[in-house]
This record gives C-alpha cells, structure tokens and sequence, in this order.
C-alpha cells in the first residue's frame, strides 16, 4: 500500500471514530445525524481505499500509456454525472420557491419546506452543488489535457470529489433541518466549514501537483483562471467562517466578526463567491471548453493576461456596493462603487476573447447547438458584467437595491453565464470522459436550448419590470408629500411577475431535464469513441 | 509544439507559437476600444476620489472636494419634506377634530396623511382594507372595544392596548377554565348562553345565565351587551373578535388569548396620530 493510500486510511479510519464519538456525544439531533453521515462516509471511504488497494494487486497504475498520458477521467465521470443530479436537484428547488413567493401558502406551514430553508437550499445547490461539480470536474480535465500529464494521486482525486459531495449533503440536509449560521451563501455550520476546508486544501494541492508535473512548458490561462479560484476561495471561506462553535458538541456556532465589520466581511465573501467561483472559475471553462468546441485559436493572448490580474486585482475590492446606504461607512461605499466601475472593462475582456475566439467559425453555431449554448453564455456574461457595475452605482442602486432587479440580474449571470457555460461544457465533457464520439443526440441539444432561453427571457424580464416597478413604488410620492403605496400594495403588484417567474424557472428546469437524458443516453448508447483518445481535435490552422 | 507562431489564416494574425491539447493562442494586441474605455473608467474613478469622500485615513476618512456627505443628504431632504407636509400640517396640530372636519384642505390632509400611515404600521395586523383577522379587530364595522369615537380612536393609537405605554389600554379576561374558576361543564354552558345572545345558537339555560351575571357581567355587562371603558368585547352581536364558533369561545373561556396593540405615541407623531384617527374613524367609526 502506498503513503498516500495508506495515509488517506488512517486519516479517514480515525475520523469514523470521532464521528462516532461526536454522534455519541451530541447535543441536539441534527448534529448526531451529521456524525452519523461522517461517520458512514469516513468508513466508507477506508473501505473503497482497501478494496481498490486489492483490486489493483500491488500493480502500480501507469501514468503514461504508449507514450500517451493515462489521464485519470474516473472522478470526473463522477463528479459530471454529480453536477448534472445537483443542478436538477437545485433548479427544482428554485421552482418550488418561485411559486412559494408568487402562492404564500404553498408551503402548508410545513417548517422543512418554507421559504427561509429553501431559499438557502435552492442557492448552495445551485452554485455549489451544481457549480462545484462543473467546476472539480472541468478543471480535473482541463488542467490534465493541458499539461499533457495525469493528475498525481490514486486516493486524492476521489477524496476531492466525494468530499465535497459528503460536504453538499451535510449542509444541505443541514438547511432542512434547521440548521444554519445565516449568513447568505456561506450557511453551512462550522463543522461543515471545517471539512469543505480540508477538501478544499486537497483540491488545491492535486491541482499544483498536476501543473508542477506538467509536460508543456507553459502554464494555459484556464489553469491561471481556475487556481485563482480555488486560491482565493479558500481565503474568503476562512475569514468569512471565522466562527466559534458554542459546543464541539452541537450544531451551533457564532462568527468572531459583529455588527457592520461582519455585514463587510460578509459582502467582501459574497461578492467574490460570485467574482472567483462563479467568474473565475467559469472562465477557466470557457477559456478550455470554447477555442475546443469551436476548433479556433484563442483571439488574443496578450488580452487574456490584461484582463485575468485587472480582473483578479479589482474584484475584490467591489464587495461594498452590496451595502450602500447601509451602516456601512460612506467612503466604503464609495470605493466599492469605483472599483466596480473599474472592474466593467476587465470583465468585458473575457466576453471579447470568448466571442472573438469565433471568427472564422461562426458558421457553426447553424449547425452545433452545444457551440450556440457556450456562445450564448458568454454574450449573457457580457450583459450581466455590464448590469452589474451599473447596478453598483449608488444612484441606481437606491432604486435597484432590495427590489427583484437584483435578483433579475443575478439569475441573468446564474442561468445564462453559469447554467450554459456548464451545460456546453458538460455536453462536451461527457461523451470525451466516456469515451463517445458527441453527444447522443443533437437535436436534444437545440430542444434543450430553445426551451431554456425562453425560460431565462420569461424570468429576467419579469423580474427587470417587477423590480424597478417595485424600486418605483417604494419611492412615490403623493402631491401632498406622502408615500403613495403601502409595503403589502407592492407585494400584491408584484405578483403577476412573480408567476411568470415560476413559469421561466418551469422551463429552464424542463431543458435541464432533456439534458440529463440526453447525457444518459450518451453514457448508455452513445456511438464509442475510435482511435484516437477521446475530444483530442485537429490543432487550429 | 511551435515554438514561435505561425499566421492564422482565417485572421491573418500570428499565433504565440504555445499550444496546449490542440488549443493555440493568437497574437492580436488589446482591442483599444476596450483598452480605452478601460483607462476612462480608472480615470472617473480617481476623479470620483478627489470630489466625493472615498478613501480611509488613520482615525478619518478622505471628505472630498464637494464635501458631500451622503447623511446628512439624507436628513436633509427628509427635513425638506417633513417641512413640506408641515405647511398645511401645521394647522393640524392645535386644531379640533371638528376644525379639521370642517376644512376641506385639512381634510384631505389628514386623510392622506393616515392612509399612508395606516398602510405602512396598521396594516400589517388589521389588514391593508383594515377588515382585520382573527385577534386583529375589524376596524370597517361599528363595533368597538375601546370606543370609536375619534377621540377614543386617537387615545386608543397613542397608548396601544397591553402594550409597553404607562398610560397603555389594559384589561385581562380571567382564564376560569385554566385557573379553575368554572368547571368544564360549566364553561359549555355558559358558551352557550353567550352564543344565545346573539342568537348564534346554543340554549339559553338558567344555569348558564347565572353563570354568566357571577362572573362575565361584571365587565362584559347584564346581557353582554359590552364595556368600551373596560374594553370588555359586546357579546349581543355577531362580530367576534376570534371566533364565533362554541369550540372557540370555550377555549377563549378556558384560557384566553390576550392581543397586544403597540403605543404609537413615541414613533408617530402627534399630527400623523390624528390624522390616523380621521381616518380609522372615517372607516367605520362610530360613537
């Protein structure tokens, strides 16, 4: 048995103990629950350790094979079909609170399906839950193609991927039981912090390992993209979890910070969740998945580098425009604002290199639905990179703030950048990890893209008109110098929108559906890969 | 691999010469519409600093050339428009209820003035067409707890009822049945002697009746018929401030609930508080 076989069992045969230990010794049921699932899971994990230890029986698995890199494609297979399972999991979510808001009653006083614990459930599963999976599973591709060498690790890889998904269970069941430490886009309590932490610190060193034993001499900017990512993740994870559990017992914990530094401190990790998962990371994907679907060189090489340290350097300065007009002191607002501003044309430099990637094969996007969903994510980038330093203006955004304008504009980066950058990619990924020609079927594709644009238009339009009629509502004024419009007059205007909502988020989750057969169906019947490795194309004229 | 670029036919542009599994780079300079709009947004950015207050110093904070402040923005334009509405609201303030009534200018203020403010602190409880809820009363009908005359409407708005005002509204139904004061049996019947006065059902029995004048008549009066001074509900008619089914009234017997309105003397002030009472009173006020 290896160091690292042998080191990850001991580490995960002592961590069944202590989750025994803490399932003993827990304090409320939730916490004994959670043990339990470390518990099962650690075991579980010592098991798989012994048994593929068994299977391979003392043979060593070669990292070259003819000459050729054994890239290792098993925990990405795991992780796309995961992200594929989350993302329904999560848009189904994200329908049932829809209707939730536009029909109160929906959730018939049951606590486990209200609002307040959906809401929470609805976002992580969808960014982290479906955006992680996306995430662990293009960057484990990406960056062993890149370097042209398999990532090191028998055990590390697979501890990365399933760790992460133990960690999405545990606060997602968390979120339904009750539990949370309320602070928005970071609600997983501290043991659950403690172990993304650890799996974090894996990924990234699995991630160095495979770019310390690369084969190519430099580094490809989707690897800048996506180590930015998992860097700075792990510092704003810390710092923002920064929290002391009342026992080591239980599931509650209060954070160090208080008052309007935590409200900063928040926004500061909530802004940059966004700027690195849900930016950097998903240009790492276009960066990979685009010039390769496309078969073009990447448009510029020198704008790439500009915009990734502008964009890096800028972003995490924008976190206050999430609070103007809050207790926050004025200058800090204000900087914010600037900075947002500043961060408009470094976004944009990732749209330009993504769109411009496609000159002199446009034509494709007639005939390759896959190609039209990655293009269509990055014009959607665009937009929403442009909505949001508008939005971080203080002018507008004492109209915009607490109104469905925000949610309008981050659904248009959720579902339009996020959502299609992933399903492009995973149409991708998914017949080259398992060895398939192309996806089962094409015209599925255009089913699944046609149905969903028109969901994402019924939803961000809805919610533009419903917002801004709301920011408008708020601040009218009648002749004799009083508010026009009670609090409950909005709510009740807003309903209408509030249907059309529910009814785009219908459609967006019939598309993902059609996908995950179509991607079943690449699996199961897909017409196998010949010769050559799986995705590797003709190199660019 | 390349190792220095080649020209790319389709845009004529040299390639870096990297290639990483087949993916190349081109070689094209920084789009100087792009690069432009870049430097101008860095450019109003450092104007932004110098005019308005924006960076943090050691125990302060750069103010700005404008020496804007955002606060007291703020509190002006809200004493600008409080000064606004004072212009008739003035007037409000030492008039009588029946002064305000008979101008048609002070009226429509006040009007105004408590439909904004019922909207915005009423509603939440007594509903947005003040039609109220099970423990929050209707304040459309004529029937009053605590008297609807504007000047009881206006007292009641100011103190609350049960609420933290030292002068607040205050009385407690006893719980007979939690407390042990009545047996079951005799909560059922004089249920149904209270629901036989409004001819709700039940049967009047003597038992009940007497019942009723040991212990309900002392506030809620002979025959039910209510105590605005004690805010004891009339129970001769069919408006309930819970509910008027037997189960309900036995329970509210047995173990009352006891609805909390706030004092709004400390948070409104007195012009929105008389305004507020013009117009609970013009909903369906009464003597």
């Amino acid at each position: 048995m290896s160091l690292e076989e042998g080191g990850f069992a001991v580490f995960l045969g002592l961590l069944t103990l202590l989750c025994v230990l803490l399932a003993g010794k827990a304090l409320d049921p939730v916490f004994a629950f959670h043990a339990t699932i470390g518990a099962i899971a650690s075991a579980a994990g010592v098991y798989l350790i012994v048994k593929a230890y068994i299977d391979r029986a003392g043979k060593e698995v070669p990292a070259e094979i003819n000459g050729k890199p054994n890239y290792n494609y098993g925990p990405i297979k795991f992780a796309s079909i995961a992200a594929m399972f989350w993302g329904i999991a999560g848009f189904l979510v994200g329908v049932i609170i829809a209707f939730e808001l536009a029909f109160p009653n929906l959730s018939m006083g049951l606590e486990w399906i209200n609002f307040g614990r959906l809401r929470p459930l609805h976002t992580s599963a969808v960014i982290f839950a479906f955006g992680g999976n996306v995430l662990l599973a293009t960057s484990f591709y990406a960056v062993q193609r890149t370097c042209r060498v398999r990532m090191p690790g028998l055990v590390a890889p697979w501890f990365v991927i399933l760790g992460y998904n133990v960690f999405i269970v545990i606060a997602g069941t968390g979120y339904l039981l009750g539990v949370t430490s309320g602070k928005e886009y970071a609600e997983p309590e501290w043991y659950a912090d403690l172990w993304l932490t650890v799996v974090w610190v894996a990924y990234l060193l699995v991630f160095l390992a495979t770019l310390w034993k690369r084969k190519e001499p430099h580094i490809y900017v989707a690897n800048w993209f996506t180590l930015a990512m998992i860097v700075t993740i792990a510092m704003l994870h810390l710092v923002n979890n920064a929290e002391i559990p009342v026992s080591f017992f239980g599931t509650k914990s209060y954070v160090l910070w208080s008052g309007v530094q935590d409200a900063m401190v928040q926004w500061w990790y909530g802004h940059n969740a966004v700027g690195f998962f849900l930016t950097a990371g998903f240009l790492a994907i276009m960066y990979y998945f685009v010039p390769k679907r496309a078969n073009r060189p990447v448009y510029s090489y020198r704008l790439s580098i500009v915009h990734f340290w502008a964009l890096i350097f800028l972003y995490i300065w924008a976190g206050p425009h999430h609070l103007h007009y809050t207790a926050l002191p004025e200058w800090a607002s204000t900087l914010g604002m600037t900075f947002s501003v500043m961060l408009w044309m470094p976004s944009w430099g990732g749209m330009i290199n993504g769109l411009m990637t496609l000159s002199g094969a446009w034509d494709k996007l007639r005939t390759d639905p896959v190609l039209r969903m990655l293009v269509v994510s990055v014009a959607f980038y665009g937009m929403s990179t442009f909505e949001g330093p508008l939005m971080s203006i203080k002018a507008v955004n004492s109209l915009s703030h607490y109104t469905d304008w925000t949610i309008g504009h981050v659904h248009s980066g959720a579902l339009g950048w996020v959502g299609y950058v992933s399903f492009g990619a995973l149409y991708c990924l998914v017949p080259w990890v398992f060895g398939k020609k192309d996806v089962y079927s094409l015209k599925l594709v255009d089913w699944h893209f046609w149905i969903s644009t028109l969901g994402i238009v019924l939803y961000i339009s809805a919610m533009w008109v419903s917002g801004i009629m709301q920011g408008l509502m708020w601040r009218a004024y009648t002749s004799l110098g009083f508010l026009q419009y009670s609090f409950v007059e909005t709510v009740e205007a807003m309903h209408p929108y509030y249907v059309i909502r529910g009814l785009g988020g219908v459609l967006f989750l019939t598309g993902a559906l059609i996908m995950a057969v179509n991607l079943y169906l690449t699996i199961t019947r897909g017409e196998a890969e010949e010769a050559e490795p799986a995705g590797a194309l003709a190199a660019a004229e | 691999m390349a190792q220095h670029g080649e020209i790319d036919k389709v845009t004529g542009v040299s390639t870096t010469g990297h290639e990483w599994d087949g993916i190349k780079e081109l070689n094209t300079p920084l789009p100087r519409w792009w690069l432009w709009l870049f430097y101008i947004c860095i450019v109003w950015a450092i104007g932004y600093y110098f005019v308005y207050p924006s960076w943090p110093l050691v125990s302060d904070y750069t103010r700005g050339y404008l020496g804007y402040s955002q606060r007291e923005a703020a509190l002006t334009d809200a004493a600008a428009g409080q000064a606004s509405r004072m212009v008739i609201g003035k007037g409000l303030e030492a008039a009588t209820f029946e002064q305000i009534k008979a101008d048609p200018k002070m009226l429509e203020f006040a009007m105004a003035n408590g439909k904004a403010a019922f909207g915005n602190n009423c509603a939440p409880c007594h509903g947005s067409g003040a039609t109220g809820s099970p423990g929050y009363p209707n304040l459309q009908d004529d029937d009053w707890l605590w008297g609807g005359t504007l000047d009881a409407i206006q007292q009641t708005i100011t103190v609350g009822a049960r609420s933290t005002s030292p002068d607040t509204r205050q009385n407690v139904m006893p719980a007979f049945g939690r407390d042990q004061m009545l047996t079951a049996d005799q909560i059922d019947k004089v249920a149904d002697y209270v629901l036989s006065l409004s001819g709700s059902g039940g049967a009047a029995t003597d038992e009940g009746k007497q019942i009723f004048a040991d212990n309900c008549a002392a506030c809620h009066g002979e025959g039910g018929i209510g105590n605005q001074d004690l805010g004891a509900p009339k129970l001769t008619d069919k408006i309930w401030l819970y509910s008027g089914t037997k189960e309900a009234i036995v329970a509210q017997i047995n173990n009352p609930k006891l609805g909390v309105m706030p004092t709004w003397g400390g948070k409104l002030d007195a012009v929105t508080i008389k305004s507020l009472a013009i117009y609970v009173h013009d909903l369906g006020g009464g003597v």
